[in-house]
């Protein structure tokens, strides 16, 4: 009986499986470097780009998928997956010319892009399938210095910039993944934030895939220059199809100087249906170098979607006395999978990194925190503190952790904790007794497991990331 | 307030209790008394609703409901409450959220407004004096290295937060020491009045000097075998419970 409700409670019906009726033009299926050309072509991109995704090409085709990840799907066929699909009326320039199905679309995500709707000091970046449709507060973040656009309009606006960082932290022959995203990624946001400046609003990108057998390959590059700080959050949702759909993403960051980096993740694209069809297959290479003497980076992320998630946002320390943080709550139910975590490589002196992970399982979700703590020789007086904590629902789900820690200086500090428990029938009879409802004595035991990491979240951000995963959770009780 | 007539309960097919009948009117204070392992902990979880129990034959009607039929929430809503044995811990969850929302559950049952943060807190801190816990106490994790003492006065703070018709005490008095078990008495006491019961389920006589029960029942084998007043408790703490199964064994 438990667990008919726990199953409950667990499986709600997912919010924002719509599909936006717009004319998309969309390349036919398929990938060889003619089509990398047409890409290069639609977006008049430099010589100098094409060589580079024709670089990451070459180099792809020579790689094998990964298998080392705790997670199982068939082979994905990278010919059956259109490269580029965009909105016909499309323009980042004015939202008059967005088709108006577009802007709806957005609204009923709760991202309102109108000027007088827009979210109270979050300027956000909307990416339709391959292309940015619309940035907000464009202007007064240039009046601040901030750069805030498409990576198409950055590669056209500010090629040095782009130059300079592009593949800095995330080389094309990093992952498979990676590799195929240098070769074929259509858009994404780009970031600058000038010397010494704080950046005035939160900055987001909400992702949005639409178009049915397309692969998103976005590209993020994010670079805080000397003394500067900022805050972006992105966020993700999709259609609800039966065929999995294939969202690999590069995201880089660059810190330096001083300079501060926050970014938030709350990640919710179609998970599958409960029985374990379609859904997206999220294959992430998230990377942040703190170059910089007393920089920072600080991943959050809140995973509740997708049908296989496959990301380790992770941070480079490269400048003294720099600093590394991930967060991370990750939840399974149904049939997803994630293997997620981060790596910390110390390289700078005293530089600190902090690993807070929080993985729920419910159904028959299978959960892997899988984690890299690396103390290299020049890391003097390093320190590493490392939490991960898994909570089961129900008997059919899983939770792995597999932390890796390589410490090459004495003078490292390291602690690792770990803990996994389960949500049981006394905690549930214990709530229930006192009047609260099994599927609130689920969200209000969650809730307090995942309180340390939503605390990190942008305030706006907090209170959507617990809704979420009342939502996620729904059914998972039974 | 509640009555139990002819109740059987088995798990995994063992019987555990074998036709109990009971009946308690408001302000009433009964006390339940027995061995080890004769069922009494049994009564109090079937009677909150707990699933592991099955329920061979008998009735209980509460305030005019068949209890039996109504789940754990439900009947915790309609004013049932259980002081547990062994309260379980939730870590992560503060005491004092998880108080609020078990009050706005059970209130908004009663078609009652939720009651807002401050409102709670100054009621809690109310409250608190009578089971004599500091503030910082429920702002800990429920239950969550609570000592054997802290978790039974949370029980109490909760009993009396939410404010129950009809509270069973299970085992409220063991691991208590003196001046606990005098903290968890008052609190019963202060608590009384003439629209609320208890059952209160005990091994010893020792809480009993704290409190006027209207009646004592022993339980044995599943089965309430002799019923009687404080009394009875008295005689028992002298002369222990094999008197009586002689005495039933006389009768049969």
């Amino acid at each position: 009986m438990m667990d008919k409700t726990l199953d409950k409670t667990i499986a709600q019906e997912y919010k924002y499986g719509f599909e936006t009726d717009v004319k998309q033009h969309t390349f036919p299926p398929g990938l060889d470097e003619k089509v990398i050309q047409a890409l290069s072509e639609i977006k008049q991109e430099p010589e100098w780009l094409l060589k580079w995704r024709l670089k990451a090409y070459r180099h792809w085709l020579k790689m094998a998928e990964p298998g080392w990840a705790n997670v199982k799907f068939t082979h994905i066929d990278y010919q059956s997956i259109s490269y580029y699909s965009a909105p016909r009326k499309k323009s980042a320039g004015s939202l008059d010319e967005i088709d108006p199905e577009i802007l709806e679309t957005y609204t009923k995500l709760g991202i309102p892009l109108n000027e007088q709707k827009m979210l109270e000091g979050v300027a956000v970046d909307a990416v339709f399938d391959s292309v940015s449709v619309a940035t907000t507060f464009k202007d007064s973040l240039k009046k601040a210095g901030v750069i805030f656009c498409s990576f198409s309009e950055a590669v056209k606006e500010y090629p040095e910039l782009v130059k300079k960082y592009l593949g800095s932290v995330v080389p094309v022959t990093d992952n498979y993944y990676a590799a195929l995203n240098s070769a074929v990624f259509s858009d994404g946001s780009f970031v600058y934030i000038p010397k010494g400046v704080r950046c005035p609003m939160e900055l987001s990108t909400y992702f949005r895939i639409n178009a049915a057998n397309t692969g998103q390959f976005e590209r993020t590059l994010i670079v805080a220059d000397e003394s500067s700080h900022v805050s972006y959050l992105e966020g993700c949702t999709a259609p609800m199809r039966d065929e999995n759909q294939l969202h690999a993403a590069v995201v880089e960051l660059v810190a330096l100087d001083n300079a501060e980096i926050k970014y938030s993740t709350v990640q919710n694209w179609y998970p599958g249906d409960k029985d374990g069809k379609g859904g997206i297959y999220n294959f992430v290479t998230k990377r942040g170098a703190c170059r910089g003497v007393k920089s920072k980076i600080s991943w959050t992320q809140v995973e509740t979607g997708s049908a296989i998630t496959w990301k380790y946002p992770s941070c480079i320390l490269q400048g003294d006395d720099s600093v590394g943080e991930f967060y991370s709550v990750a939840l399974t139910n149904n049939f997803q999978q994630a293997d997620t975590g981060t790596k910390m490589i110390h390289i700078g002196k005293n530089t600190k990194s902090t690993i807070i992970s929080k993985g729920i399982s419910a159904g028959r979700g299978q959960q892997t925190y899988r984690g890299e703590v690396k103390i290299m020789k020049s890391a003097e007086n390093s320190r590493n503190y490392s939490q991960c904590d898994s909570i089961l629902i129900g008997d059919k789900c899983g939770a792995h952790t597999f932390p890796y820690i390589d410490v090459r200086n004495p003078s490292a500090q390291m602690e690792h904790e770990a803990t996994t428990s389960n949500i049981g029938e006394d905690q549930l009879f214990y709530c229930n007794q006192r009047g609260i409802s099994t599927e609130d004595a689920v969200s209000l035991i969650v809730n307090g497991f995942c309180k340390e990491v939503f605390k990190k979240l942008p305030m706006e951000f907090a209170v959507e990331a617990q809704k979420l995963m009342e939502v996620s959770l729904e059914g998972a009780v039974g | 307030m509640i009555k139990i007539e002819n109740l059987n309960v088995s798990i995994e097919n063992k019987e555990i209790l074998n036709g109990i009948s009971l009946a308690v009117k408001p302000g009433e204070l009964h006390v339940v008394m027995g061995r080890n392992g004769t069922g009494k902990s049994t009564l109090a979880n079937i009677l909150a609703g707990k699933e592991k129990y099955k329920v061979t034959g008998g009735s209980v009607n509460f305030v005019g409901k068949n209890l039996l039929e109504m789940s754990p929430e439900d009947r915790a809503c309609a004013g049932l409450f259980l002081s547990f044995q062994y309260p379980v811990a939730i870590p992560g969850v503060n005491n004092m959220y998880f108080l609020k929302a078990a009050v706005n559950a059970v209130r908004k049952s009663r078609g009652e407004e939720e009651i807002d943060a401050v409102d709670f807190l100054s009621m809690i801190r109310e409250k608190l004096k009578i089971v004599a816990l500091d503030e910082s106490f429920i702002h800990r994790p429920v239950n969550d290295g609570f000592s054997g003492g802290e978790k039974k006065r949370n029980e109490i703070l909760q009993m009396i937060a939410l404010e129950p018709k009809l509270s069973i005490l299970d085992e409220t008095d063991s691991g208590l020491d003196i001046d606990a078990l005098k903290i968890v008495a008052q609190g019963v006491n202060d608590y009384r009045s003439p629209d609320r019961s208890f059952i209160l389920i005990t091994h010893y006589q020792r809480i009993l000097n704290y409190m006027q029960p209207d009646f004592v029942h022993v339980l044995m084998n599943g089965r309430i075998v002799k019923s009687g007043t404080m009394e009875l408790a008295k005689e028992l703490e002298e002369k222990g419970y094999s008197w009586i199964e002689e005495e039933m064994v006389e009768i049969t």
